[in-house]
């Protein structure tokens, strides 16, 4: 479970996040939207550590993430897909697989087999550079390199980014059968707010920094104004 | 024997080998730390000098060759880490040209001291191994056990790195800080502690070559003994392409053969001119080097 506290970010004049609170329950998917500059990135990038906050608390279970190392926080379970996906075109996609196994306790060939089972595309292009995959193989590498090191808990940053609907489709049922076959928390940036509400158990609505909504997903969906005014799906 | 072998030829191939083995690794050393950190580092050749004389002060408490390399490979990490952890690391995200002139600035500081240090005289490392060069049916070979101590060094140097960068979980680690550190952060590898180790090998690599080039009988250490050596491994490097080893490693081989062809059938004062030549001709053709794909450039 993720717990995060009155958190506010700066960057220089400009906060990105203003008293943002909200909880991520364990096994459960939280989804997190809003426009462009909302913050949801920035968030993302606070839990990892690659952004320190400005106050707040960061909590994994008991333990305080604020100020930690991002590498220490990524060892402590915490798995992050960054936007764009961060493959590493230069590497093949075994290579890739390899470095996230890297610093987990899991038998590589065991992991690589679960990951090549989950990603079929992925086993048959193991020898291929990552840089020469479609988009769509290219968001499942990224996945699949977050999810062989067994982490507890999933941070995916616009993963539907540039994806066909039919792709983007697959890759939400294959998150949501992540999330129903183990305990794996996992908090879902999106600005593809349809998509994101469709498989999430909670939705937080990001504007310009603050929190304007939080509650079930099911909620926000239902929400008129919400749906209106801040995730732009409009009837 | 086949004449052949003793032929000016063959000769001028196995004399240019030994120094393209020595460009080779000076192009290797200066493009570890490029692909690692960005950083053109201008005292590749002064910080393995240092490192070579730490090394060397053993030799005044009469240990044997063998424990004056250790030493000096010793004193090359410890000098590569500190150099990354004080120097350097303060430099990252700085506009390029700090570090250039950090790096010059390092060298001529490196020279000066070890130069008041231990003078400008050179010290010999006596080599286990003579400078003699053997006779094949009468007639002086191009090798002695020396050259092939030193062909074999380089070899081996650079066989390790290969093996290291592609075959160990620390090379994937050290590849992928290089290209992508924050996502390797991300995934739990230790940059930091990487980018410093990175420093620390391709000073190793730069300690071995000077260990080679003052180990034989026909030079010794000073406090500028790479600087001429710095500046054929820089052109090898420009023009394998500073992101690719192999690149390096191949460029460095034909400069040194070059170099001997042209001293050889030209003159001694035209192998600088026509290496540059060469460097000016390769920019023109592949600016971002032969062996590296212009994709691979970074920006």
């Amino acid at each position: 479970m993720i717990t995060i506290e009155d958190l506010t970010v700066t960057f220089g004049a400009v906060q990105a996040l203003r008293g943002v609170t909200l909880v991520a329950e364990t096994g459960k998917i939280t989804a997190v939207l809003g426009a462009n500059g909302a913050g949801k990135t920035t968030l993302l990038r606070t839990i990892s550590g690659l952004k320190a906050p400005k106050s707040g608390v960061i909590r994994m279970g008991e333990r305080n993430l604020v100020h930690m190392r991002t590498e220490d926080i990524a060892r402590l379970g915490i798995g992050h897909v960054p936007e764009g996906r961060g493959v590493i075109g230069e590497f093949t996609v075994e290579e890739n697989l390899r470095l996230g196994a890297m610093m987990a306790k899991v038998n590589l060939q065991q992991g690589l087999d679960e990951q090549y089972e989950q990603f079929p595309v992925l086993g048959e292009r193991r020898k291929q550079h990552a840089a020469k995959l479609s988009g769509g193989e290219r968001q499942m590498l990224a996945m699949a390199r977050a999810l062989i090191a067994k982490p507890s808990v999933l941070l995916l940053d616009e993963p539907s980014l540039g994806l066909a609907p039919l792709v983007t489709a697959q890759l939400m049922h294959t998150i949501q059968s992540l999330c129903e076959t183990s305990d794996l928390t996992v908090i879902l940036v999106e600005q593809n707010a349809s998509s994101a509400l469709r498989i999430a158990h909670h939705a937080v609505v990001l504007h310009v920094g603050k929190i304007v909504a939080n509650d079930t997903a099911s909620v926000v969906a239902a929400d008129e104004n919400l749906r209106q005014y801040y995730l732009g799906l409009v009837e | 024997m086949d004449p052949f072998l003793t032929s000016r030829i063959v000769t001028d191939i196995l004399g240019g080998l030994t120094n393209g083995v020595i460009y080779g690794m000076v192009a290797l050393s200066l493009v570890l730390i490029w692909r690692s950190t960005g950083v053109l580092n201008f005292a590749q050749g002064a910080m393995p000098m240092f490192a070579t004389y730490v090394g060397f002060a053993l030799l005044s408490y009469h240990f044997s060759y063998w424990w004056c390399v250790v030493a000096c490979v010793i004193a090359g990490v410890l000098i590569g880490g500190l150099t990354e952890r004080l120097l350097v690391r303060p430099l990252y995200g700085k506009p390029e040209i700090n570090p250039i002139v950090v790096m010059v600035g390092y060298l001529i500081v490196l020279e000066a001291v070890a130069a008041a240090i231990w003078s400008s005289f050179p010290r010999s490392l006596p080599s286990p191994f003579s400078s003699i060069h053997w006779q094949l049916a009468g007639k002086p070979f191009a090798l002695s056990p020396f050259i092939v101590y030193e062909i074999a060094s380089g070899l081996l140097v650079m066989i390790a790195v290969a093996v290291l960068f592609r075959f160990t979980k620390l090379g994937l680690q050290l590849r992928a800080s290089a290209v992508a550190p924050e996502v390797s952060r991300l995934l739990g590898v230790r940059v930091g502690r990487l980018l410093t180790l990175g420093w620390m090998l391709s000073t190793v690599v730069g300690v071995i070559t000077t260990i080679l080039v003052s180990s034989n009988f026909f030079s010794g250490l000073t406090p500028q003994i790479n600087d001429g050596i710095f500046a054929f491994g820089f052109i090898a490097a420009a023009i394998g392409g500073l992101e690719s080893p192999v690149g390096a490693i191949v460029a460095g081989v034909v400069l040194g053969i070059v170099n001997q062809f042209v001293t050889d059938y030209v003159n001694q004062n035209a192998v600088i001119i026509i290496a540059l030549a060469l460097l000016v001709v390769s920019l023109m053709i592949r600016p971002s080097g032969v062996f590296t794909k212009p994709s691979e450039r970074r920006v």
